[in-house]
């Protein structure tokens, strides 16, 4: 028997607010609603979060970790981003 | 709630030597280093079919765990107990979610594991296929069912592959109450009536053994052991975290002053551990393979429940369809 397969989504949940919304999981839903009911009862059943998210997983285009060290590795010798490669003599105080 | 290293032959050959021998070295590495491997990571073929066997099987132990407890939702002695109750069974269907979403990122479809499950070729935790004949043995498989399967998913949520590791996290995060909520039934019947405390003592006897036998075979037989292990899917032996479990629970056994079906069981001063008695794994086949009290009945439920909720499927996809297409109109018609 093979049925239609139902669409999936990705779930983000903001635990408090204040906080950004955190990927929590996925769900099947036929539609956005019903994603968002499904994730209600699977991602927070005990006041984990405020609010939800609901992404169909489709629509997140990812990075290839195979690209990781090209995409990340070159931020590691810019020590100039950092504010402790620029000296201040200590007698100007807290900066 | 309940993984079970059930310790299944591979049926594909085992393809390490057909990898290609760098990636398969620098995979090995990050592994050894304690980096986690996610999705979308290189990984050997073994690795992805053992996990996803190993979290699919975990997944439907949890739905079909939901069953001998569901059987007494409404006979629960009291609101306070079937509210409890009701919120365990709920849990366990949404730990068996996390965790087929977590399978699926592996690149199995969710209709695919459910299929294995309903075509009886996927397994799931022996334990499953007992009855749940009285009260009591909810309060037992609260407190030794769960306390089983706390003790074998702790390890697991430091285990190498990141959504099954996340998906644990929440899962042990969640089962603590399930525990204590059957150890307190477990307590209330053992300071109850003489027939109470009866009761408590038939639901220990008969769960005691098939929850030793969560654990799976004894190392010695165990086929997949040693790469589970090297791969960081396991971090402890199937007889370790049983003698864990045996330590324990043994001291809570005795606080309910109740008596465990094991006239071996003693406590051996030198190791620091309790003996137990041989186990009776002839039985523990029987039960996976599907001659277990209740194996027919489980899958019957399921199987039931599936084709029964076929059309409620059909009904939420063709009603989605027909919004997407009446919203694709309507903006056709306002261009």
């Amino acid at each position: 028997m093979s049925e239609t397969p139902m669409p999936i989504w990705e779930v983000f949940v903001r635990a408090r607010a204040g906080l950004a919304h955190r990927h929590a999981g996925s769900v099947h839903a036929a539609d956005a609603e019903m994603a968002l009911q499904a994730a209600r009862d699977t991602y927070t059943r005990r006041g984990e979060g405020l609010s939800l998210w609901v992404v169909p997983s489709a629509a997140i285009t990812a990075s290839d970790p195979a690209d990781r060290d090209s995409l990340f590795e070159p931020t590691a010798d810019k020590i100039y981003r950092h504010p402790t490669f620029y000296e201040v003599p200590d007698d100007v105080g807290h900066m | 709630m309940y993984t079970q290293a059930l310790n299944q032959k591979d049926v594909a050959p085992a393809t390490a030597s057909a990898e290609d021998p760098e990636r398969l070295a620098r995979f090995e590495a990050r592994v050894a280093a304690e980096d986690k491997i996610e999705p979308n990571d290189w990984m050997p073929e073994a690795y992805r079919r053992t996990l996803t066997r190993q979290i699919s099987q975990h997944a439907h132990s949890e739905i079909v765990g939901m069953l001998p407890e569901g059987n007494w939702i409404t006979r629960a002695p009291s609101l306070r107990r079937k509210a409890a109750l009701l919120a365990k069974v709920q849990d366990e269907g949404g730990h068996g979610l996390y965790l087929y979403a977590a399978a699926e990122t592996l690149g199995t479809s969710r209709e695919a594991l459910v299929e294995q499950l309903l075509s009886g070729r996927a397994k799931y935790s022996s334990i499953f296929n007992y009855p749940t004949l009285t009260w009591a043995d909810i309060g037992a498989i609260g407190w030794l069912v769960d306390g089983a399967a706390i003790m074998n998913q702790i390890p697991l949520c430091r285990t190498s592959y990141g959504p099954y590791a996340r998906a644990m996290v929440r899962v042990c995060k969640e089962e603590s109450f399930h525990q204590r909520q059957g150890y307190e039934i477990m307590l209330t019947l053992a300071r109850g009536t003489a027939e109470q405390k009866a009761m408590a003592q038939d639901a220990l006897d008969r769960w005691w053994w098939p929850a030793l036998m969560m654990f799976g075979p004894p190392d010695g037989e165990s086929a997949h052991t040693d790469q589970s292990m090297r791969w960081k899917i396991k971090r402890f032996t199937n007889d370790a975290l049983r003698q864990q479990f045996v330590d324990a629970t043994v001291p809570q056994g005795h606080f309910l002053q109740l008596t465990f079906p094991d006239p071996e069981l003693r406590f051996d001063e030198a190791s620091g551990h309790w003996q137990y008695g041989a186990i009776d794994w002839e039985e523990f086949r029987q039960v996976l393979a599907g001659n277990g009290p209740c194996n027919r009945e489980r899958l019957e439920a399921r199987r039931k429940a599936h084709a029964e909720g076929a059309w409620v499927r059909e009904a939420a996809l063709a009603h989605a369809a027909k919004r997407r297409a009446r919203r694709a109109a309507e903006r056709q018609a306002a261009e």
